[in-house]
């Protein structure tokens, strides 16, 4: 299987085409083939998964297969024929010597080989670009998450979209995002990447956008595809500059390439930032997450999948595959600050601040999701790889989860305001309750809910590497991500209920995914825990080269930290509960202090960037630039254009005025006058008798002829 | 070489065609005086041809048998127009067609 | 064989002329037997095209098919033709899109209703362009290049729409301007080159014969005549205009073809030839790529009128195919190649569509559509993957004529400012975020939501016969190539390489 990774995304591909020709002439219009293809990629990745935990570790101080046997056989693939590499890439023994670069860094236990194919895509003869599969634990981890967290939308889905006008349309771009995603994450070279990356741009778009009928929905989508381009401008530049600077569109090389030093520094820094612009685009960081509420006008599932669990951490995935790439470039093993921390840990307190504001349940978890994309940001730029990956894995779990349990919410009350329509539905609809209990209690980093293990590694690492500014802020992010979700929790299934009619437990394909993936949220954050299956499984099993050869320092479980962020956790929940369930909420402060309603302004607002992208920016370029760029169009080189047109018709107008009809023709009227006069008096002589012709014609010949011979002689 | 009696004749079927064109009204009677002078260039032709001697190159001879193609061709054409203007008018009297008169 | 190879350029450039002859002695009423003669006769144009791809050596980088005749000996002016990897793809561009907007046609002739008129204009405009993709001779290029002129301008004045006059004067004047600059730089290569028009001959002796300054004064004429056809910022103002009143057919042709007459001029005559002042030149048509691609696309999100904005939208890509031809390097023509046939595809394609609804609503006022996925379902749909491919979404035709061209940008050619050109490139790149926006957002004002004019929305019908013929083959197409760019990077390679073989780097 892990030599034949490409069979997954071409399930999902083919079973796009099949519901887009077929699908509507099924019973269940098309939703059952997403399904059975969903879930036979869903054993697919589970066989990957077990084989590669079943592959046998490569000590890292033995080089297994020398890279450059790898590289060799790919150069000759440009000859012609399929030839095929399989690299161990970073397994070198230098891999060893590279590994100083963390002060605190151990020693490192053995990683699996990568397992890498590449076919030739087109060449030319100054290069050749290849497309591939490379799988490794991070493709493994991804390929599985996606795997099920899209099969258990789909399921969620057949029941939660029925009776839709495009059900069919829908499942087909489910399958569509599906493969983006897979071709994302299988892929060996940078452009393959794009391919994934913007197919699931377009797919967002298209779901973002399902409901096309209300203008405020396509405009979600329109902006949500406009704001990840704009970051996409980033990746295209990154991309190139990569692939010139290092020569080659394959990550491995590159990463390879950046961390032995053989790679300019500036142009590398300057590939980093434009890479990261595209991170910050996709992943929703600051100041380009603002797509990603909106895009919550698309289908519930549809959020679950897109804009929690898999495409929004794309930009996260892209960090993670290059990250040779951004530590060389940042110095990320040095400690301090850099932009990506920066940027992730802004985005955590920034987002977590605004999900306080929301009335709709559905944009506290997606102001909560931007918060937690900055977690994983923030823990890549501090050096906590492996924490960031398992950040990701456990995230995609309880946040489709909590995503999932609010479409369930909305399906019973047909709405998703918490304040108005919700409240007290905690005892008309059980398992929507426990399983959205569980989602927050994971979200928030509950010991010993999934959230908890990812998040507190992530502040062990920002602790250990010499980011300690960083571990200050992830602790007060833990402090708000529990307190809103304890008011979204208490709001919504807590008090009384304030919408109308009498809302139901919602059928079993839609508690089914909640119950699975509650169990998931409960448990898969013990696959790292110090004490089980041999300590920090997860992260040995997903370990890869580049880990290895960027020499990421590893740390040991730190009970000291696992204390102090529980300790956050719940006081931020005593208080919150205080405030929400006691009702010890101090109200009227907005009225009292201008600077608290200057404040909610702020948040109510989003900060005004909204204001500032869609009116001061796209505003003025629609009307402002655009309009002038087409009015120097019509005026300035239309008007020269058609100047030079009246010009030469003016003088052309003068030319005929004046010396035409002036002077030529008067010679040319006069010419004519003479010849009328001279005419009449020679129309004597045309008597129209052909003999008096003749007669005048051999009388002139005779004459002439006279006057040679006496000229001649 | 008997050239100047050739020459002769030649003028003076010329003259007789030229009296012929200038003098006769009839326009068939015209047409067959064109005849003639066409005839007397073409004795002249063959007269200098003759006399030039060179007998491998028979140019005079071969103009004259063209003149002899063109006359015909004309005469059918002048035929053709007389008989039209016979039917139209009722006469190929030459002063009754007037009508290129300015 | 051989005999077979010598005629089939020719064959391929005249056999639609044998159409025009059929057709002048067939009466003007019997419609459907000048549509069949049409259909035939590009068919079997399209048919010698596919012959001549089979026989195509393509991995020889030089000349093929050459047919070298006295023609003109005078001037010593010859009839020579020939292909290379850079002419094949667009001689079979010209001859499927064609046959195509012929299929097209069968239902869909512009008032005033005249069939014979029209598809002749067709078949001599399709004279005009195989001819002038095949051409190798200066003066045959010229009097091929200039062919196009005239069927396109009654195609615009008697078929156009209401500021027809207009659009067509300023399209001829406009270009013909341009040639005369052009014929102008000819005669100059002619007289201080060695006396000879042959494009090759002159590849190798023009440019050490000519001193530098009078080869930079040669390829300003070369220039005023290619980058008006092309069209380039400034010289672009004739294509709104004349893409708004043309028919939907001629829009069509103009888009997919003619405006590839520019861009390969460039490729074919004024890079190999003139080498050193293409270098000189280089930078500044760089600068006016990308303002062309930023400006193109400001003017598009002004627009009001959809295959106005559409036209548009055809200056900011051919911005791209002139930043790649900027870069001079290998990779750069490569990109300019494939970016013609994409635009060609796609943008000839986007016109197909707006055609269509212009055919049903008689409006093209983005104001005045709305909802039309609601009425239109399936043409829509295919808006949608137009637009798509023609934003540069990785996996269609698009994408392989822009990012190549960004990717070539960042490493021009060795005596080119590499720093300027890196700066084209992240202009460039920013063109690819306009490009969405206004083609997303033409979208959404013209497909998505509720028809906003219901007298107009009754009127709307979802596709015919006839354009799932049309269209079927180029969205196939432009999938296909967006898939296995290798179909025609392998094509143009070889034959990239020698243009520009003189340059260093």
């Amino acid at each position: 299987m892990l030599d034949h990774i490409w069979v997954i995304p071409l399930v999902t591909f083919v079973s796009f085409w099949l519901i887009i020709a077929v699908g509507k002439r099924l019973p269940r219009g098309g939703s059952e083939i997403g399904v059975a293809a969903l879930g036979l990629a869903l054993v697919l990745s589970t066989v990957a998964a077990v084989q590669w935990v079943d592959q046998e570790k490569v000590p890292s101080h033995e080089p297994a297969a020398t890279a450059d046997a790898g590289h060799g056989a790919e150069a000759e693939a440009g000859h012609g024929a399929e030839a095929e590499s399989e690299a161990g890439h970073g397994a070198e023994a230098e891999a060893g010597a590279e590994a100083g670069h963390g002060a605190e860094a151990e020693a490192h236990p053995a990683i699996r080989e990568s397992v890498e194919h590449n076919y030739q895509w087109w060449s030319s003869s100054s290069f050749t670009v290849m497309v591939g599969t490379h799988v490794d634990g991070v493709t493994v981890a991804l390929l599985f998450v996606v795997s099920l967290i899209s099969f258990l939308v789909h399921i969620f889905s057949t029941n939660y979209m029925e009776g839709d006008k495009r059900f069919t349309h829908y499942f087909a771009f489910l399958s569509l995002f599906t493969t983006g995603m897979y071709v994302l994450v299988v892929s060996s070279t940078t452009l393959q990447m794009l391919f994934g990356w913007e197919l699931m741009g377009l797919c967002s778009f298209a779901l973002i956008g399902h409901w096309w009928e209300e203008k405020a929905n396509t405009d979600a989508a329109l902006k949500a595809f406009l704001t990840t381009r704009t970051g996409d401008v980033g990746l295209l530049v990154g991309i190139t500059i990569l692939f010139w600077i290092a020569g080659t569109f394959n990550i491995a090389e590159i990463n390879e390439k950046a961390l032995a030093g053989d790679l300019p520094q500036t142009a590398l820094l300057v590939a980093a930032i434009a890479l990261f612009a595209a991170v910050i685009g996709k992943s929703a960081q600051f100041p380009l997450h603002t797509w990603l509420p909106d895009a919550m006008a698309g289908p519930t599932p549809v959020s679950a999948l897109i804009h929690a669990a898999t495409m929004v951490v794309a930009g996260v995935y892209l960090v993670i595959r290059l990250y040779g790439v951004f530590w060389e470039a940042f110095d990320i093993g040095a400690g301090g600050v850099n932009l990506i921390a920066a940027t992730g840990g802004f985005t955590i307190l920034m987002a977590a601040a605004l999900a306080f504001v929301q009335r709709d349940i559905k944009k506290v978890l997606a102001y909560s999701t931007i918060s937690q994309l900055g977690y994983m940001v923030m823990a890549l730029g501090v050096g906590a790889w492996t924490a960031a990956l398992f950040h990701l894995f456990t995230h995609a779990f309880f946040k489709a989860l909590l995503f999932l349990g609010s479409g369930s919410v909305s399906h019973a009350v047909h709405s998703f305001d918490m304040k108005k329509d919700m409240g007290g539905l905690r005892s008309h609809m059980p398992v929507t309750f426990w399983t959205f209990i569980i989602g927050s209690l994971a979200l928030a980093g509950f010991f010993p809910f999934a959230g908890f293990w990812s998040k507190d590694e992530i502040l062990l690492g920002a602790g250990s590497n010499g980011y300690e500014f960083f571990l200050v802020v992830g602790l007060v992010g833990a402090f708000m991500t529990t307190m809103y979700m304890t008011r979204c929790v208490y709001l919504t299934f807590f008090g009384e209920y304030r919408g109308h009619g009498h809302p139901h437990e919602s059928p079993a394909p839609i508690t089914v995914p909640l119950v699975v993936l509650s169990v998931f949220s409960v448990l898969v954050g013990l696959i790292n825990s110090p004490w089980l299956f041999g300590g920090e499984w997860f992260g040995h099993t997903v370990e890869n080269e580049v880990f290895e050869l960027a020499g990421v320092p590893v740390h040991e479980f730190s009970p000291a930290y696992a204390l102090v962020s529980t300790a956050v956790v719940v006081v931020a929940f005593a208080i919150g509960y205080v405030l929400w369930f006691r009702q010890k909420l101090p109200s009227g402060v907005t009225e009292r202090s201008s600077i608290a309603r200057a404040g909610y302004a702020l948040l109510a607002n989003k900060y005004y960037l909204d204001v500032l992208y869609t009116d001061i920016i796209v505003g003025n370029l629609k009307r402002g630039v655009a309009a002038g760029a087409y009015w120097f169009n019509r005026v300035v080189l239309d008007g020269i254009v058609n100047g030079v047109g009246t010009t030469a018709r003016v003088v052309g107008d003068g030319v005929y005025r004046f010396v035409d009809r002036g002077l030529i023709d008067g010679a040319v009227n006069g010419s004519g006058i003479t010849a009328d006069a001279s005419g009449g008096a020679l129309r004597r002589l045309q008597t129209g008798r052909v003999q008096q012709y003749g007669i005048m014609l051999f009388l002139s010949a005779a004459l002439l002829a006279l006057g040679l011979v006496i000229f001649t002689s | 070489m008997l050239v100047n009696q050739f020459l002769l004749l030649g003028a003076a079927l010329f003259c007789i065609g030229v009296y012929g064109v200038l003098a006769r009204r009839n326009g068939v009677l015209v047409l067959m005086s064109i005849e003639l002078i066409l005839n007397s260039v073409n004795i002249n032709l063959i007269a200098l041809a003759g006399l030039h001697g060179n007998t491998a190159a028979v140019t005079g001879q071969v103009f004259a048998l063209f003149v002899i193609t063109v006359a015909a061709a004309e005469v059918g054409v002048g035929l053709a127009i007389v008989l039209l203007i016979y039917r139209n008018r009722r006469s190929v009297s030459l002063d009754d067609i007037d009508l290129m008169k300015g | 064989m051989q005999t077979l190879d010598d005629w089939a350029l020719t064959a391929g450039v005249f056999l639609p002329v044998a159409g025009v002859i059929l057709m002048l002695f067939v009466p003007r009423e019997r419609e459907a037997v000048h549509k069949m003669v049409a259909l035939v006769t590009s068919l079997a144009t399209m048919a010698v095209g596919v012959f001549i791809a089979t026989r195509f050596d393509y991995d020889d980088g030089n000349l093929q098919f050459v047919v070298d005749r006295s023609w003109i000996p005078v001037i010593n002016s010859r009839y020579l033709v020939g292909i290379d990897g850079i002419s094949l793809p667009l001689l079979l561009l010209s001859m499927f899109i064609t046959v195509l907007v012929i299929v097209y046609s069968w239902d869909h002739f512009p008032s005033p209703v005249n069939p014979k008129a029209f598809l002749m204009l067709i078949l001599v405009l399709e004279v005009g362009m195989n001819g002038t993709f095949v051409a190798q001779d200066l003066i045959l290029f010229f009097v091929f290049f200039e062919l196009v002129l005239l069927p396109m301008y009654f195609m615009i004045g008697v078929w156009g729409g209401e500021n027809r006059q207009y659009a067509s004067i300023k399209f001829f004047l406009f270009t013909l301007f341009g040639s005369a600059l052009m014929i102008l730089g000819f005669l100059a290569l002619y007289f201080l080159g060695g006396e000879t028009f042959s494009i090759p001959r002159l590849i190798e002796s023009a440019s050490g014969a000519i001193s530098h300054d009078t080869q930079l004064w040669i390829f300003a004429g070369l220039f005023m005549g290619f980058a008006i056809k092309v069209p380039m910022f400034p010289f672009h103002t004739w294509l709104p205009d004349a893409h708004t009143e043309a028919p939907t057919q001629g829009s069509v042709i103009l888009a997919a073809i003619l405006l590839k007459l520019g861009t390969y001029g460039f490729v074919r005559i004024a890079i190999p030839v003139l080498p050193d002042a293409a270098v000189t030149f280089a930078p500044w048509i760089g600068l006016l790529a990308v303002i062309g691609i930023i400006y193109g696309a400001l003017c598009c999100l002004a627009q009001t009128d959809m295959k106005r904005l559409i036209a548009f939208s055809s200056v900011a890509h051919m911005g791209f195919v002139m930043l790649a031809i900027a870069t001079l390097t290998e990779l750069g023509i490569n990109a300019a190649v494939f970016g013609m046939v994409a635009h060609g595809l796609i943008t000839g394609m986007l016109f197909f569509v707006a055609g269509s609804i212009k055919d049903r609503l008689h409006t093209l006022q983005i104001s005045r559509l709305g909802g039309l996925l609601v009425t239109a379902p399936r043409m829509m749909w295919i808006f949608g993957f137009c637009s798509m491919a023609s934003l540069g979404l990785p996996g269609l035709a698009g994408f392989w004529g822009e990012f190549p061209a960004i990717l070539a940008a960042y490493s021009p050619a060795v005596e080119l400012s590499t720093p300027l050109f890196r700066g084209y490139m992240v202009v460039a790149a920013l063109g690819t975020v306009l490009a969405a926006g206004y083609l997303l957002w033409l979208y959404q004002r013209a497909a998505f939501g509720a028809p906003r004019d219901e007298e107009l929305a009754t009127h709307m019908t979802d596709m015919g016969r006839t354009e799932y013929l049309a269209w079927a083959p180029i969205l196939l197409l432009i999938l296909v190539l967006g898939v296995f760019p290798s179909l025609l990077f392998g094509v143009t390679n070889d034959a990239a390489r020698a243009v520009v073989a003189a340059i260093p780097g």
